[in-house]
């Protein structure tokens, strides 16, 4: 099945590895990837004020563009805001009438799109088992840390995407790779997200914690599917990072050489 | 409408339904970046001390984690009361935190654009 796919800013530039490797395995996974021909950036963070409407057209929009009734992100970011903005479409009449009034042209959106996460396709509709058995070049004894943070877990009353204290998913995910799981307590804290941009060395203090968290529990290294917890955990540098789809693209046997 | 009343609507929070666990500020990775820690932040929306939060350094710090979000056992949501204070102040005219000129300073070449465009988005309107 084809899906109708987000990539959103930092995909595009920064953070290309994320997508490029993200896409080449959904081809050969039988999931391809079709690129909304028009989005616009989801802003990179969530409006919590309820009076807020216009940061939350981009979202509307991309959301009412997918075809199937379902949309693929990779970026933990753009997922959060895009699935809790469809959130709040579906739940509160007041947002959803103030945002279709900006949209009096085109017909009302009243959320009927379903958010998925790729790393959701690959566990509810290709499957990791499935996965595994597409796997060419097993990742066999690397020592692999998941890394969460924040974006893909919290609040899980309205993300809903795994276990927010204790998930499982990345693990499962290393599993099927070929991989050891290192699993460690910090993986669903708070990298120092955007907070980095005026203080820095708050948000390397936050990485440090991670970081000294996975290495004493024996991880070789760190997956995340999150351009910004990628940047922060590279600051403090005593690990080397991937996205998952580095090493996805790696085990399917897509890339030359360790990734 | 005042900025208390400001505060409670664009928030939807009920400070009353707090029950002073702590158990916010125990989860919070920025607690020691603020003045004011999340369970105080919500007694003083409720005693009304807004004049105080809207002048915090805390507004600013608040990582947007949801941590006191997902483990608050009485659903107040304290990160949601600490956006509308900051988005409150921020809507004054000529406040801002953040200027686009400062980012060039701020910004090192490897940043996302996520990063620069989640500051803006949280520290100018």
């Amino acid at each position: 099945m084809t899906y109708s796919y987000f990539p959103g800013c930092t995909l595009k530039t920064k953070g290309k590895v994320l997508d490029h490797w993200g896409r080449l395995s959904a081809q050969a996974l039988g999931f391809p990837l079709e690129e909304l021909p028009e989005w616009q950036c989801c802003g990179g963070v969530y409006p919590m004020a309820k009076d807020e409407i216009a940061t939350r057209l981009s979202s509307v929009r991309a959301l009412s563009n997918a075809k199937d009734g379902k949309l693929v992100t990779l970026c933990s970011a753009c997922y959060h805001v895009l699935k809790r903005v469809n959130n709040d479409i579906r739940t509160d009449e007041t947002i959803r009438d103030r945002v279709n009034r900006y949209r009096a042209d085109e017909a009302p959106y009243i959320g009927d799109t379903e958010v998925l996460h790729y790393l959701e396709v690959l566990r509810d509709e290709v499957s990791f088992s499935e996965l595994s058995k597409k796997v060419v070049k097993p990742l066999t004894g690397r020592k692999i840390g998941a890394y969460y943070g924040c974006l893909l877990l919290r609040p899980s009353k309205e993300l809903q995407f795994d276990d927010p204290e204790n998930p499982h998913i990345l693990e499962d995910f290393i599993r099927a790779i070929g991989a050891e799981p290192v699993v460690y307590g910090q993986r669903n804290e708070c990298c120092g997200g955007y907070v980095t941009v005026e203080n820095p060395g708050y948000a390397k203090s936050r990485a440090e914690l991670i970081l000294d968290n996975a290495v004493s529990q024996g991880a070789e290294c760190l997956i995340t599917a999150c351009p910004l917890c990628m940047y922060n955990l590279n600051k403090a540098g005593s690990l080397p990072v991937y996205y998952f789809t580095e090493l996805l693209a790696e085990a399917l046997g897509l890339k030359e050489g360790d990734a | 409408m005042n900025d208390l009343e400001t505060i409670r609507r664009i928030s939807g929070v009920n400070p009353r339904r707090c029950m002073k666990c702590g158990k916010c500020t125990a989860s919070c990775p920025a607690y020691d970046q603020m003045e004011y820690h999340p369970h105080q932040f919500v007694d003083m929306v409720e005693t009304g001390h807004i004049d105080e939060l809207l002048h915090s350094k805390g507004i600013y710090t608040c990582l947007s984690c949801f941590a006191c979000v997902e483990r608050c056992p009485r659903s107040v949501e304290p990160a949601k009361l600490i956006e509308a204070v900051r988005v409150v102040f921020l809507r004054r005219v000529g406040e801002e935190h953040l200027h686009p000129e400062a980012v060039a300073a701020l910004a090192d070449p490897e940043i996302p654009q996520q990063a620069v465009t989640s500051a803006f988005r949280k520290y100018r309107k």
